[in-house]
């Protein structure tokens, strides 16, 4: 039986996960600084590892966590509203439509703040067009809303295509870490962590309705839930939490697809623990899995999305295993 | 009157599936729906239970309509059954059941032990005590159509609106289930409408039937005088005969 007092120790299991990851974040890379310097660093001390932390190591684990966050949040919503395991924040196209945005930023020279905006335009063009198309007839099915995205999504793939084949070669290799997720580039977290925070706050007060909207959406609507209302909700919250996470350090691939399945194969598919354990958990592996790939191989710096899908696949398969 | 229907029309695209339909349920009142396939039963079902606007007329639930009600005031009177069993994710049966308390809880509030317990009493009516923790993708067909009708029991509404109660049932479940009905009906003076395939079912747990002939038109009435050969063969487009047995005491139809 779901039970409060569970949920509260998975939580706090899981910030403390949360926690763990981040400091380790904070302490390796090229100069690997000891716990004690770390705190000393947090604590305010002037000195080089303070800088190395403040400046360098805390913008970027933060950017992952919230990234991470979001995607998974993102991700478990929509396997909700379509009602599908196999549905990830990418599948209806907002990634593609961001990617559009930032690769066409990108072929017109514009650096950070611009190729945020663009990919920030992109999302939500496509997120609208999905929308908009789905509601054609006015009524709206899962299998409708999924077959409108994922043809919107392949539209995008193939204008992504065309750009990387016009692009000039020394651009290329900054839009394919752009298109695999990189969280170097990330520079102000702050939007990033605010929309996590928003979207968790919106939703969580309609968890109960979503185990009900998961269970198929008449029976959700003879329970008492306003189902179009909440589908609508949640399209929305998904769509723009993955907007979000694409705006800050590209399409990161897998955290979105496979976090959500991790926390239900451990704990259960109530959404009222589901969606603050996703955000928690996804946070952690990608702050997890950016640390890795910024330390691995050295000063070689490898694609974070390659490191989520090395981490995630095993622990995944185990726990499929397992049942 | 738990349910009123005054004057109802109800269509699916360009088909009628009923014109002027009035109809009351007083608690305790069992009501059947006949139909051939595409009838419009579940159509009519779901209109019932305030899931589908109709074209026409008005309905009322303990003398208020839907929109008076509101959507959780509106699931603590009626339950609604549909024909749809799908569950992308894991779940297990308990957790399945517990659903039925939502409109029971307020938004921020977790089930208590009390749910559990209305859970556990409804799925041990319909012979599933013990199978709580059970993951709910391993029951057989008839068993997770039972964990639906313990999902509605935990409800606790006084209108059951039942697609197809007995889908997927053994004839043994069928008569258990029925007999489930009727003495919740009794009891606990329930309003049931159902949609049955079997007019000799609707006959002995029945008080009243509907039937629904596909063109638009319908009757309803008493079992007793609603159910006869002739309307039988027109509902079904096949004949049907009226047979008496010595040591039965009522009379069955079976089709010729």
């Amino acid at each position: 039986m779901p039970s409060r007092r569970r949920a509260l120790l998975v939580l706090l299991s899981l910030t403390f996960l949360s926690v763990a990851s981040m400091v380790a974040a904070l302490a390796a890379g090229s100069l690997l600084l000891p716990l004690g310097d770390v705190v000393a660093a947090l604590s305010g001390t002037d000195n080089i590892a303070h800088s190395i932390v403040f400046d360098l190591r805390l913008p970027r684990a933060l950017a992952g966590f919230a990234c991470g966050g979001l995607l998974a949040l993102a991700g478990a919503l929509m396997q909700v509203l379509l009602r599908n395991p196999l549905a990830d924040p990418y599948v209806l196209g907002i990634s593609g439509g961001a990617g559009v945005g930032a690769l066409s930023a990108m072929l017109l020279g514009l650096a950070g703040i611009g190729i945020a905006g663009f990919s920030f335009v992109g999302a939500l063009a496509a997120m609208l067009l999905v929308f908009g198309l789905a509601h054609g007839d006015g009524s709206w099915t899962q299998t409708r809303l999924l077959l409108t995205g994922v043809v919107v999504a392949a539209g995008c793939g193939a204008v992504v295509a065309l750009i990387l084949t016009l692009a000039p070669e020394q651009k290329i290799h900054g839009m394919l870490f752009w298109l695999m997720g990189d969280l170097s580039q990330a520079t102000d977290v702050l939007p990033a962590l605010a929309v996590l925070a928003v979207a968790l706050a919106v939703t969580l007060p309609f968890a109960r309705e979503l185990n009900l909207l998961a269970r198929g959406a008449e029976q959700a609507a003879a329970l008492g839930v306003a189902v179009p209302r909440l589908r609508r909700l949640v399209y929305a919250v998904a769509s723009l939490t993955t907007a979000a996470a694409v705006t800050t350090a590209g399409a990161i691939g897998f955290i979105g697809l496979i976090v959500p399945h991790l926390a239900r194969l451990a704990i259960g598919n109530d959404q009222r623990l589901l969606l603050p354990a996703s955000a928690l958990a996804g946070g952690s592996l990608l702050v997890l899995a950016d640390t890795l790939a910024r330390t691995v191989v050295a000063p070689i710096q490898l694609p974070v999305g390659v490191l989520t899908a090395l981490i995630g696949v095993p622990v995944f398969l185990y726990l499929l295993g397992r049942r | 009157m738990i349910l009123e229907a005054g004057n109802l029309a109800v269509s699916i695209g360009p088909h009628r599936v009923c014109e002027s339909l009035n109809l009351t349920l007083a608690p305790g009142e069992r009501l059947a729906i006949l139909g051939r396939n595409g009838a419009g039963k579940s159509t009519l079902l779901a209109t019932l239970a305030g899931l589908r606007e109709p074209d026409a007329g008005e309905l009322r639930v303990e003398g208020r309509s839907y929109a008076e009600l509101g959507l959780r005031t509106a699931a603590r009177l009626r339950g609604w059954l549909g024909q749809e069993r799908g569950d992308p994710f894991a779940t297990t049966v308990l957790e399945t059941v517990l659903a039925g308390r939502h409109p029971h809880l307020s938004r921020w509030a977790w089930e208590t032990p009390a749910d559990a317990g209305i859970a556990r009493t409804a799925l041990g009516a319909l012979g599933l005590a013990g199978m709580e923790l059970r993951e709910l993708r391993t029951l057989s067909g008839g068993e997770r159509q039972r964990v639906a009708i313990a999902t509605l029991l935990a409800q606790q509404p006084k209108l059951y609106l039942l697609d197809e109660p007995l889908a997927h049932l053994d004839l043994n479940h069928q008569i258990a289930t029925l007999d489930l009905l009727a003495q919740r009906a009794q009891r606990d003076g329930i309003a049931i409408t159902m949609v049955l395939h079997d007019p000799n079912l609707a006959l002995r747990f029945c008080d009243r039937a509907l039937l629904l002939f596909g063109d638009g038109t319908h009757v309803a009435g008493p079992v007793a005088e609603v159910l006869d050969e002739a309307s039988l063969t027109r509902l079904y487009g096949h004949p049907m005969r009226r047979v008496t047995m010595a040591d039965f005491s009522h009379a069955v139809f079976v089709p010729e």
